[in-house]
Order: structure tokens, then sequence, then C-alpha cells
């Protein structure tokens, strides 16, 4: 087991520039199942991908890829067609929130928004558009969702995981990979590492993660990283301490950061003396949140979370 | 993006939402000369003069060159003296306030130098209000935020009497329903024709606030005026960076005399760069990494002289204007690079530290942190291209390795 994603994960992509098809090109050589396009003017066309997978020379599995994506105009053609029940969204930021809604609106199960710089009002109704419906939203302005040997629907570098015991939540990027990174180093390895995004709007937050990572039975345990702005990890804080049998280790980026200022996250910032690192860092303590003192020491939070 | 109080008020005009007469000038000659017009228009003698810088206390602020001078000035002399005695008052204190330094609790120990001041008409007020419009995070929605405390902190009034805040959730599909806006006139302890002009106005300011992607409106004090008008006294907005593509208007109003040159250039170049008041500038690849790197730094013992992300996918001219920007703030006594390669290639980064070191020259230490794609080769990169790099296994150690080189 594992959370969001896995082998039958059916990805289509919808915003087909040049970051997507990159992208589009590393999940397909890291095994994921990608199975069609979406494109408003491109209907009928095909992509084609090929080259090195990355378990190239692996006993038992293939040394290179060669795929091609058809292309749809709209995401219901290309779920009627592909049976998909994912997607992930490279669309730029002016028409992404609207691509989110018709991904929800095709039924697809999950949407992972990598976009950065989606508007805060367009994001606004897309998270109202979705409420009442069972698509998940991960993002935007986000790395993405990976299942380490399954499925990689993101832009984050596959080789650094290895499938393993620990559940990952970060809104940053590469310090989501600094994590990652770390517990491959140190054995632990991941079940799902999930990148919830910067923006001040998401569609998922730690809580939602937090509670599929308590009721997976493959992780034993959740490392959360946050960073300033907002109350998401006083929240999560709470729900650790209610609800939270498996041990969860943290760091929180942004202890030095100057009020008022945003540090490059649309929603890392501190306002009105709200979402400092120092009352994030207290209220996960408290719950029983075993802190990294420094980004170095994530790996062994959490192996110190687990003993 | 942040604006000026008078061109937050000139978009509120613009949508029939109630604020003083008021002209903005550039010279005391101008300011002067919005006097006479102000007073024949507004029946009423008396005119303000404010400072228009952004940040907030302008009317508790000091000039730096003139102690005892306020940000906000309100000017009594046309009662008796007639528009002249006015005018000639407004002139005096736009000569002091203009070209001179303002200091307030917003601003910090170094101020902000006052380029503009807006000359505004008098208002008999009866009742100071505070009204917000802006973005409830835990919701995901936008509220509207009122208290009957005008004219203070509204976080002071949050901690001290947070029964005295009312808040109302707007829906996005709906706007503020009239309910809503009636529900805050009740509380607010308004009745009959106030109570009309402050749900008109309120319904207005949501609809601002929608219209032109406006991450914060804070009319702080709005006020009642002794003929029970309801009316925006003060103006502060702020909007979305990323949707002031689709309000080209807006965007145009960006003074950027009012923002640091480092953190402007940075932007044009496509950098996230923010100066601190540290010693060690720091280049990252992402936001978090960059944030976590500045608390690495503190945490050894160093004090980080910047926040800059180069982004997922920078070039090796903007690792060079990265450098520049750097390299050209005086305090910085040591660089250190912390690059964890996803996207980013980390020969691609090293390729540019090599040219931009190259190209900009280098007087203080530098450690070099790579990880993650194309790790070897990028380390390759630096070795051979004989440079005084110092090279790091961790984060951490390269924190450790530049301070004790600092």
């Amino acid at each position: 087991m594992s959370i969001l994603v896995g082998k039958d994960t059916r990805v289509l992509i919808q915003g087909l520039g040049k970051t997507g098809q990159f992208h589009t090109d590393k999940a397909i050589a890291y095994g994921t199942q990608m199975v069609g396009a979406v494109h408003p003017s491109r209907n009928g066309a095909v992509a084609h991908f090929e080259g090195e997978t990355d378990h190239s020379g692996v006993p038992g599995r293939d040394d290179t890829y060669s795929a091609d994506l058809p292309v749809f105009a709209t995401v219901k053609q290309a779920v009627a067609e592909t049976g998909a029940n994912a997607s992930v969204v490279y669309v730029p930021p002016p028409f992404a929130a609207d691509a989110i809604m018709e991904a929800a609106a095709a039924g697809l199960d999950l949407v992972v928004a990598i976009t950065e710089g989606v508007p805060v009002a367009d994001m606004i109704k897309a998270k109202r558009y979705l409420a009442d419906k069972p698509t998940r939203l991960i993002g935007p302005n986000c790395p993405g969702v990976i299942t380490p040997g399954e499925c990689k629907i993101g832009i984050m570098p596959g080789y650094i995981h290895e499938r393993g015991r620990i559940g990952v939540i970060s809104r940053s990027g590469t310090l989501t990979y600094e994590a990652v990174y770390q517990l491959t180093l140190n054995g632990l390895g991941q079940t799902t590492a999930v990148g919830i995004g910067g923006d001040p709007v998401n569609g998922t937050s730690f809580v939602d993660m937090l509670r599929m990572f308590e009721d997976d039975p493959e992780t034993e345990g959740v490392i959360m990283i946050g960073e300033i702005g907002g109350t998401a990890e006083e929240e999560a804080a709470e729900f650790v301490a209610s609800e939270m049998t498996k041990p969860v280790a943290g760091f929180i980026a942004g202890t030095t950061a100057p009020a008022g200022k945003r540090m490059g996250h649309a929603g890392a910032i501190v306002s009105g003396g709200k979402g400092t690192a120092a009352a994030k860092i207290e209220a996960m303590r408290a719950a029983g949140v075993v802190m990294a003192e420094t980004p170095t020491d994530m790996g062994e939070a959490m192996a110190r979370a687990l003993d | 993006m942040k604006i000026h109080e008078y061109q937050a008020k000139e978009l509120m005009a613009a949508r029939a939402i109630p604020v003083p007469l008021g002209r903005m000038a550039t010279t005391a000659d101008d300011a002067a000369a919005a006097v006479r017009p102000l007073i024949e228009e507004s029946g009423n003698p008396v005119v303000v003069l404010k400072a228009q810088i952004h940040a907030g206390g302008r009317g508790k602020g000091t000039f730096e060159e003139h102690p005892g001078l306020r940000g906000v000035n309100v000017i009594v002399e046309g009662i008796e003296g007639g528009p002249e005695a006015a005018e000639a008052k407004v002139a005096d204190l736009a000569a002091k306030m203009l070209g001179s330094t303002l200091v307030t609790v917003q601003t910090g120990a170094e101020g902000k130098v006052v380029n503009r001041v807006y000359v505004e008409q008098g208002v008999d007020i009866a009742r100071e209000l505070y009204l917000a419009v802006l973005l409830d995070r835990a919701v995901s929605r936008n509220i509207v935020m009122a208290s009957t405390e005008g004219g203070m902190e509204i976080e002071k009034v949050a901690e001290e009497t947070p029964e005295k805040i009312l808040r109302q959730e707007i829906d996005p599909a709906i706007g503020l329903a009239d309910f809503q806006a009636h529900e805050l006139a009740v509380g607010l302890g308004m009745e009959g024709d106030t109570a009309k002009s402050f749900t008109r106005f309120v319904k207005a300011l949501d609809r601002a606030a929608t219209d032109l992607d406006t991450e914060l409106i804070e009319i702080n004090p709005l006020v009642v005026t002794s003929s029970g008008l309801v009316m925006a006294l003060d103006g502060k907005m702020a909007f979305d960076d990323n949707a002031l593509f689709r309000h080209p208007d807006v965007a145009a109003m960006r003074d950027e005399s009012e923002e640091d040159p480092a953190e402007l250039a940075a932007k044009e170049a496509g950098l996230n760069y923010i100066k601190l008041d540290g010693t060690i500038g720091c280049l990252v690849n992402g936001a978090g990494l960059a944030m976590a790197t500045m608390d690495t730094i503190k945490h050894v013992g160093g004090e980080p002289a910047n926040f800059l992300d180069v982004g997922g996918g920078a070039d090796e001219g903007q690792v060079t204007t990265a450098f520049q920007i750097i390299t050209k703030d005086p305090a910085v006594e040591g660089i250190f690079v912390n690059i964890f390669g996803g996207i980013m290639r980390c020969d691609v980064i090293a390729t540019g530290i090599v040219a931009a070191v190259k190209n900009v020259g280098l007087s203080v230490p530098l450690v070099v942190r790579l990880e993650g794609t194309n790790v070897e080769k990028g380390k390759e990169i630096i070795r051979q291209s004989g440079l005084d790099v110092v090279a790091a296994d961790s984060l951490l150690d390269g924190a450790e390795k530049i301070v004790e080189l600092v």
C-alpha cells in the first residue's frame, strides 16, 4: 500500500508545453502509466516519447521505453478513451484553475497541479467548485506526488527516492528532496511523498495527508515539512495530538525570515504577527512531533521519532 | 504589489465608494495649489496633508530631518485665515515633508523618503471604524472584517478584544450577500441611512476586491461623518502579483521608488531576492530550501545577508545576475551556494558559478554544496575551474564552513 498513487494510476497530462513534455518523458522513464494528453487545439495528434528507463540494467525490467500518447481536445474525451483516473496540470497560470475544474468535472480521482503563479481568486473559485466533488487536488505550486517504484507524477527527481516506511508531506519542493534523500540514505525510505504546494490556497492540507498516512498500513511514520505563513501547521499539530497513533517528525523553514516579506512562495509570509516559524514549531513540539533542528537533521529526526 | 493611499482612493472613487476629495502633489507649489479648489468644492476650510509612502503608522510617524513634524497634518489655518492661510501652511509643511525621511512603526528605523504628498478635504468625523476585505487561508475564501475600534492597530484589537471583530465569509459564487452586509451594519451599531450607506459601501468594496484581484483592502479608519455618511478616510490596497497580468491599469500604478533596487533588479531577472541584515550571501534553488539555508546559517552562529531563490530552471545568465546582486551588497563577507538539483542540473549550476565568478570576480570566500542530478559532473566542473571554492557535503557542513571562513 501507499497513498494517492500507485501501479494502477493512469495519468493524463494537461498542458503539453515544453515543461509538460519534459516531465512526461521523465515520468514514463520512471515507469508511470502516462495514458494520454489534453490540448485544446491539438486533438488527434500523437505525442511520442522514447529513451532509456530509470531502471535500465535492472534484471527483469525494461531498459528502454517508447510511448505514443494520444492527444485529446477535452479531459472528458481523454477519460472516455483511456480510462485515466488522474491528471497532472502544467497549464500556464492564467488557465490552470480552469484546467483543474475541467479535470474534476471529468470525474478524475486525483489532480496534481504543478503550475506556479495561479491567481488566488482563481483558486478560491476552483476550490469551491471541487468542494462537492470526489476529486482530490494536490497543489498548485507543488513538486507533485510519488510512490517510489510505482508512480511519479510531478517534477521531483525520481532516483533520490527509495520505497520504504515513511510518508512525506511538504509545502516546499527542493526541501522535500532534501528530506526524501536523507530517508533514502538512512534506509527508512518512503511510502509516498506528497508536495502540497506553497500557495495560500491549495487543494490538500497537511491534515488531509496525515489522515491518509495514518490509515495506510504500509506507512510507519510521517515527516511533515512546513514553512512560515498561514496556520496549516498548527491545524496539523492539533490533528497529530488528537488523532495520530504513528510517530511524526517535522521541520519548519523560515525561522530567520523577516515579517511582512514574501519568501519566494506566495504563501510564505508572516503578516500581522501570524504564521511565524516559532509559533508553528512550538505547536508541533507540544503535539509530540519530533522536530529537526536543521534541514540536515530531518532523516535523523524521523529515525528518533520511530524509536 | 502595494500602491499609495491616493491611488487606492482613486480606484475606490471610480467604483462609487465614497472617499474625501483630494489631490496628489510632488512639489510644495502643487500641494499649495490644490488647497483652494478643495476648500471651495467641499465647503470645509480644513484640509489634511498626508505623506504618501508604502507603510502604515504615518499619523504617529515623524521625520528624521524635522523632529516633531508628523506624517499626517491637519491644516486648520483656513478656518480663521481663509484659503490663503491654509495654502501658506500647506506650502511650508509640504516643502519640509517632500524629500525627507519618514520613520513609522512599519518602516523600520531607516524610514522611507517621501516623494509624494496628498492634500485632502477635511471631514467632520462622528465615528471611526475598521473595515477590511482579505483572504482567510483557513477557509480558502475572502472575508470581510469589521470593528468598532477604528484607527487602532487591528492586530492589537484581535489580541486584546477579539469579540470586537466582526467577520463574514464571502462565497466566491455569490459575493457578499445583502444579509451579511446588514449583519455587519447592525453589529457596528448602525441604523437608518447610516446603515444603508454602510451596506452600499461594504458591498462595493467586496466587488472591488474581486474586480481588482486585491490581496487586501483595508480602510482604517472608515468614518461616519457628522451627516451620517460612511466614507474611507484612509485606504490601503495590496494586489495579488499573480493576477496583475489581467490588470494593466493597476500594474501601471507601481511606484518603483518604494522598492529596494536590488530586489527590483532580481525580480526583473526572474529571481527571488530579499535583502537581510547579515554578512553571508546565499544562493539557493527553491524557496523552502533557501529559507532553510538561512535558518541553518543562523543556527551555526552566522547571519544571512539575503534570501535568494534562483528557481527551478535558472540558466547561466540568471546565476551570473544572482552573483552580481549578492556581491554588490557591501555587507557580504562570504557566499554560500546550496543547490539540490532536481530539474536544475548541478553541472548547469556549476558552469554558471564558474562563469559568474570569472565575470564578476570574487573577493570573499565561497562555499558550494551540490547535491542531486548530475552532481559528479558539477563537482568536476568546479574542481577543474581552478577557482578557490570550498566544497561542502551537506547543508549543515556548508553552513559551518562559511561561518568559519567569515
